[in-house]
C-alpha cells in the first residue's frame, strides 16, 4: 500500500507537467488551429536555455525571467509569425510538416551545437525526503506537482476571469463571431503563443531534474502531452489538467504492477478507449456533428 | 496540358533508373534500392493521405510489420514469395483495423490515434523477443531468387525492387481511375455529400487505410531482404512522421509526388552529409523552407510557374 | 387515389426545450412537387436533414412508398433512389464537372469490388454528358468545378442529385444566391425533370415566386410548425400565412 501512494504521488507529479505541456498545445490548437508537433522540442529548448544561463553564472529565478522573454520571442512571436502565420491558410498539412521539420531542426540542432550528453539540473525543491507513516515523499513530487497546479490554475482563471482570457476564449470557440464583436483576433492569437511558451519554459524548469536536460527528452513528451489533453477533454482547459494526472498516474501504476516495457502504451491505450467511446473527453463538452 | 511533360519527365526518369545503377557503387545502389522502398510505401500512404484525405502518422509500422513478416517467415524456412503476399494480406488486415478510428474521429484525433499505433508496434517489435528478437532483431534475412534468377546481387535486387514499384504503381494507378479512386477523391472532399450519393464513406474509409498499409507491407517485405536484417530502429515514429513528410512535400493527392517527396526524405539527408553533425537540422530547416515555399508540396510548382506566366503575359491596367 | 412517395407523420426535432421542428405531418404524391416556405428559423432545413437521416429525428414516422424509413442513413436513403442537395454549394471543388456528375451516381451501379476494375466512367459518361447538355454545361464539362460561377456550381450541384435517376429529390433553396435569370432556368428544367417520369420534388425555397409557379402543392412552415399546407391559390388566398409573413 505504501508502495502504491508513493507510486501514485510521483505519478501525480509527471503527469502535471504533462498537464502543462499539453494546455498550451490545446490552446495553440483552439485558437489558431496550430498543430504543433514541435511541443516537446519547445520544453526542450528552455531547458538548454536554462542551463546555459546558469553556466555564465546568472542566478536560476534571473535566468528563468531571462528564458521567458526569450521564449516569448522566439517559441511565441517567431514561431508565430515565421511557421504558423504563412502556412495555416494551405490546411492542417504543411502546418503539421513544418512543426515536424522544426522538431528534427531543433532537436539535432541542440545535439549538435552544444550536447549529445544527459545534463543534470539542478532542482529547485531540493531532495529532501518526507515520511508520512510509511510512504516515503520526496519534496521534489510534492514542489513539481504543486507548482504544476498553480500554474494550470491560474492560466485557467486567467482564461476565465480576466477580458483577455475571456476574449481568447471566444476567439478559440468561434473567429468569425469574434471578428465581429471587434475582438483583436490576430493579438488573441499571439498571446496564446507567448502563453504556451511560457507554459513550456514552466515545465522545463519541473522536468529537467527529474529526466535531465538532454537533446531527445521533448520526443515522448509532446505526445504524451496530447493524449493527455484529449483524454481530459479537448476543448476545456481543466481537461488537460485530469488527463495529465490521469496519464501520469497510470503510467506510474502500470510500470510497477503490469509491465515496465509498455509503459508508453499506457496514455495510447487511454486515448483509444477514450475516442471510441467519449469522444468529448472527460469534462469535456460534447460537440454535435455539423451539417 | 501539364500533362504531357510530366508524363515525359516520368518516362525519362524511368529510363534513368533502368540504365544508369549498373555504373553506380555498391553504396549508391543500396541508396537507391532504398528510396524505391519508399516510393512504394508512400504511394500507399498517398492514397491514404492525398486522396482520401485521412490523417496517417502511423504508417512506418506497417513497413514493420511487413519486414517482420518476411523476416520470421523466412527464418521459418519459408520462400521470400510466401513472406511477400503475408506481408501485403497481414498489412491490409490490419490497416483495416487501424480504419475504425478514422470512423469516429478525425483530422488531429486521427492523427494522433495512427501515431499512438505506431508507437504501440514499436513496443511489440522492442519486447516480444519470442517473436522479434527484441532489440538485436533478427540477423541474415536471405534475398529471394525468382525463376532460377538470383537476385542476391545488389543490382539484381534493385532491377527486382524497382519492378516491383512499378507494378505497385501499375496497381494504384488502376485503382484510381476506377470509380475508386472518384470515391476516395469525394469522400476527401466532403464526407456528408458524398455520403447523400450514395458513397459507403465507412468502406471507403477502411479501404484507404488497408489498400495504404498493404502497399507499406509490401516495401517492408523488400526492406528486409534488401538490408537482410531487421531490429525495430527502421520502423520508429520518426520514421512514421518522415512517411508523412514525404508524402506532403512531395505533393499529397498528386500521383507522382511520392517519387519526388521519397527523394526529399531519403536522399536529401544523404547529400547534406558534407554538414557532418548539423545534417539533420540543415535537413530539418530545408523541410521548414519548402514548406513554406511550396505549402503544396514540390508538384505544385509546374501550377505556380503557369499561374506566374499567366500573370505576367495579362496586360497591367 | 393512389398512394403517397413520401409520408411524414408527427415529425418532431428537439434541441432540449426548443422543438426545431414540431409534429410536423404531411405526404408527398408520384409526379408531385411540393414546396416547403417559411421564415428563416422556422425549421425548414432541420425537417429536410430528419427526413434524409442526416440527424436523429425525436419523434415521428417517415414512410418511403409505404416503407419505414425513420432510421435510414442518408447512404441507404440514396441507394433507395432518394436525391439531394444541400442548402450551400457542395460541388466536389477539385474534380471535373463531368467526374462530379459521374462520382453522384457510380455507386448505383454494379458491386463494390466490380466498381474497382470498372471502367474509370462505370458506364455513366452517356449520361452525365445528357445532363451536362440539358444544363448547358458543355463549355465547362472538362474544367474544375471549383473554378466555375456560383450559378454554374449551383447547377453542377443540381444536376448531380439527378444522375441516379432518383424518384424522390429534396432540394434545398436550389435558387439560393442565384441571379434572376437562371432562377427561370431552375424552374423550367426542374419542369422538365419533373415530366419524364412521375418523379417527386420537395423543394425548400424562399422565392415566393419561384414557388408558386413551380409548386403543385406549398407547405408553410412558421416556428416548426406546418401552418398551412394547399395548392398555391389556397396559400395565396390564407389569412395567417400573410400575417406570419407580412404581418407583426
Amino acid at each position: 500500500m505504501a508502495d502504491f501512494l508513493q507510486l501514485f504521488i510521483s505519478g501525480l507529479a509527471t503527469g502535471s507537467i504533462y498537464a502543462l505541456a499539453g494546455l498550451g498545445f490545446t490552446l495553440l490548437w483552439q485558437t489558431s488551429g496550430t498543430i504543433n508537433f514541435a511541443q516537446g522540442e519547445f520544453v526542450m529548448l528552455p531547458t538548454f536555455a536554462l542551463l546555459a544561463f546558469s553556466a555564465i553564472g546568472v542566478p536560476l529565478p534571473a535566468a528563468f525571467a531571462l528564458t521567458c522573454v526569450l521564449a516569448v520571442v522566439v517559441l511565441g512571436w517567431g514561431f508565430k509569425r515565421g511557421i504558423a502565420d504563412p502556412l495555416l491558410r494551405f490546411g492542417s498539412m504543411p502546418v503539421v510538416v513544418a512543426t515536424l521539420g522544426l522538431s528534427i531542426a531543433l532537436r539535432n540542432g541542440v545535439r549538435a551545437g552544444y550536447s549529445a550528453e544527459a545534463h543534470p539540473f539542478p532542482s529547485l525543491f531540493g531532495d529532501d525526503v518526507f515520511r508520512i507513516g510509511r510512504v516515503a515523499v520526496t519534496s521534489v513530487d510534492v514542489g513539481t506537482l504543486a507548482a504544476a497546479l498553480v500554474l494550470v490554475l491560474a492560466t485557467q482563471a486567467f482564461l476565465a476571469r480576466t477580458v483577455t482570457g475571456r476574449a481568447m476564449q471566444a476567439v478559440a470557440q468561434d473567429t468569425t463571431s469574434a471578428v465581429v464583436l471587434g475582438i483583436d483576433v490576430p493579438r488573441m492569437i499571439f498571446y496564446t503563443f507567448a502563453i504556451n511558451a511560457i507554459l513550456a519554459c514552466a515545465a522545463a524548469l519541473l522536468i529537467a531534474p527529474t529526466y535531465l536536460a538532454k537533446f531527445d527528452m521533448g520526443e515522448s513528451l509532446g505526445t504524451k502531452a496530447f493524449f493527455a489533453a484529449v483524454i481530459g477533454g479537448f476543448n476545456n482547459s481543466r481537461g488537460a489538467l485530469l488527463g495529465g494526472l490521469v496519464v501520469g498516474v497510470c503510467e506510474n501504476l502500470a510500470a510497477a504492477y503490469v509491465s515496465a516495457s509498455y509503459k508508453d502504451a499506457v496514455a495510447l491505450a487511454i486515448f483509444i478507449v477514450v475516442i471510441l467511446v467519449r469522444p468529448q473527453g472527460l469534462v469535456g463538452q460534447r460537440v454535435e456533428r455539423k451539417v | 496540358m501539364t500533362r504531357q511533360p510530366r508524363w515525359l519527365i516520368g518516362m525519362v526518369g524511368m529510363a534513368a533508373l533502368l540504365v544508369l545503377p549498373p555504373f553506380l557503387r555498391s553504396y549508391g545502389l543500396y541508396l537507391l534500392s532504398y528510396w524505391l522502398v519508399f516510393v512504394i510505401a508512400t504511394m500507399g500512404l498517398n492514397l491514404t493521405v492525398g486522396y482520401a484525405g485521412q490523417a496517417s502518422l502511423g504508417h512506418a509500422a506497417f513497413l514493420g510489420i511487413g519486414a517482420y513478416s518476411v523476416a520470421i517467415v523466412m527464418k521459418a524456412g519459408c520462400s521470400f514469395w510466401l513472406g511477400l503476399p503475408l506481408s501485403a494480406v497481414l498489412c491490409f488486415v490490419v490497416g483495416l483495423g487501424l480504419g475504425f478510428p478514422a470512423l469516429r474521429v478525425q483530422s488531429i484525433y486521427l492523427a494522433f490515434a495512427t501515431l499512438g499505433f505506431s508507437v504501440a508496434a514499436l513496443l511489440v517489435m522492442r519486447y516480444e523477443e519470442w517473436l522479434t528478437g527484441g532489440t538485436s532483431g533478427i540477423n541474415d534475412v536471405g534475398r529471394p531468387s525468382l525463376f532460377g534468377l538470383d537476385l542476391g546481387g545488389n543490382l539484381a535486387y534493385y532491377y527486382f525492387v524497382l519492378a516491383v514499384a512499378v507494378v505497385v504503381a501499375a496497381l494504384l494507378r488502376g485503382v484510381l481511375r476506377s470509380p475508386w479512386g472518384k470515391a476516395f477523391t469525394a469522400l476527401r472532399d466532403n464526407p456528408i455529400r458524398a455520403e447523400s450519393l450514395g458513397i459507403d464513406v465507412r468502406a471507403y474509409t477502411l479501404l484507404s487505410f488497408a489498400i495504404g498499409a498493404s502497399c507499406a507491407g509490401i516495401a517492408g517485405a523488400l526492406l528486409a531482404s534488401l538490408v537482410q536484417f531487421v531490429d525495430p530502429t527502421p520502423f520508429g515514429l520518426g520514421v512514421s512522421f518522415t512517411m508523412y513528410l514525404m508524402v506532403v512535400v512531395g505533393g499529397s493527392g498528386t500521383f507522382f509526388g511520392p517519387a519526388l517527396g521519397a527523394v526529399v526524405g531519403v536522399l536529401l539527408p544523404e547529400w547534406l552529409r558534407f554538414a557532418q553533425g548539423w545534417y539533420l537540422t540543415a535537413f530539418g530547416v530545408a523541410v521548414i523552407v519548402l514548406m513554406l515555399w511550396l505549402p503544396g508540396g514540390l508538384l505544385s510548382l509546374p501550377d505556380r510557374l503557369k499561374a506566374r506566366a499567366i500573370a505576367a503575359s495579362r496586360p497591367r491596367t | 387515389m393512389t398512394a403517397p412517395v413520401l409520408e411524414v407523420t408527427g415529425l418532431v426535432k428537439s434541441y432540449g426545450a426548443i422543438r426545431a421542428v414540431d409534429d410536423v405531418s404531411f405526404a408527398v404524391m408520384p409526379g408531385e412537387i411540393f414546396g416547403v416556405i417559411g421564415p428563416n428559423g422556422s425549421g425548414k432545413t432541420t425537417m429536410f436533414n430528419s427526413v434524409l437521416g442526416q440527424i436523429k429525428p425525436s419523434a415521428g414516422r417517415i414512410e418511403l412508398d409505404g416503407r419505414d424509413i425513420t432510421h435510414l442513413s442518408p447512404l441507404q436513403l440514396s441507394r433507395r433512389g432518394v436525391g439531394r442537395t444541400f442548402q450551400s454549394l457542395q460541388v466536389f471543388g477539385r474534380m471535373t464537372v463531368r467526374d462530379n456528375l459521374i462520382v453522384a451516381a457510380q455507386e448505383h451501379r454494379g458491386t463494390m469490388l466490380g466498381r474497382m476494375f470498372a471502367a474509370t466512367d462505370n458506364g455513366l459518361g452517356p449520361k452525365a454528358d445528357a445532363l451536362i447538355d440539358q444544363f448547358h454545361l458543355r463549355e465547362v464539362a472538362h474544367r474544375r468545378a471549383g473554378e466555375l460561377s456560383y450559378g454554374q456550381q449551383k447547377l453542377v450541384d443540381i444536376a448531380m442529385a439527378f444522375m441516379s435517376d432518383p424518384d424522390l429529390v429534396l432540394l434545398d433553396e436550389p435558387c439560393a444566391g442565384v441571379n434572376p435569370v437562371l432562377v427561370d432556368d431552375i424552374a423550367r428544367l426542374l419542369r422538365d425533370l419533373n415530366r419524364v417520369r412521375r418523379r417527386s420534388f420537395v423543394i425548400i425555397e424562399h422565392n415566393v415566386d419561384f414557388v408558386q409557379k413551380l409548386c403543385h402543392r406549398i407547405m408553410v412552415m412558421v416556428e416548426g410548425r406546418a401552418m398551412a399546407i394547399g395548392t398555391p391559390a389556397e396559400i395565396r388566398a390564407n389569412k395567417h400565412v400573410l400575417d406570419a409573413y407580412l404581418g407583426n
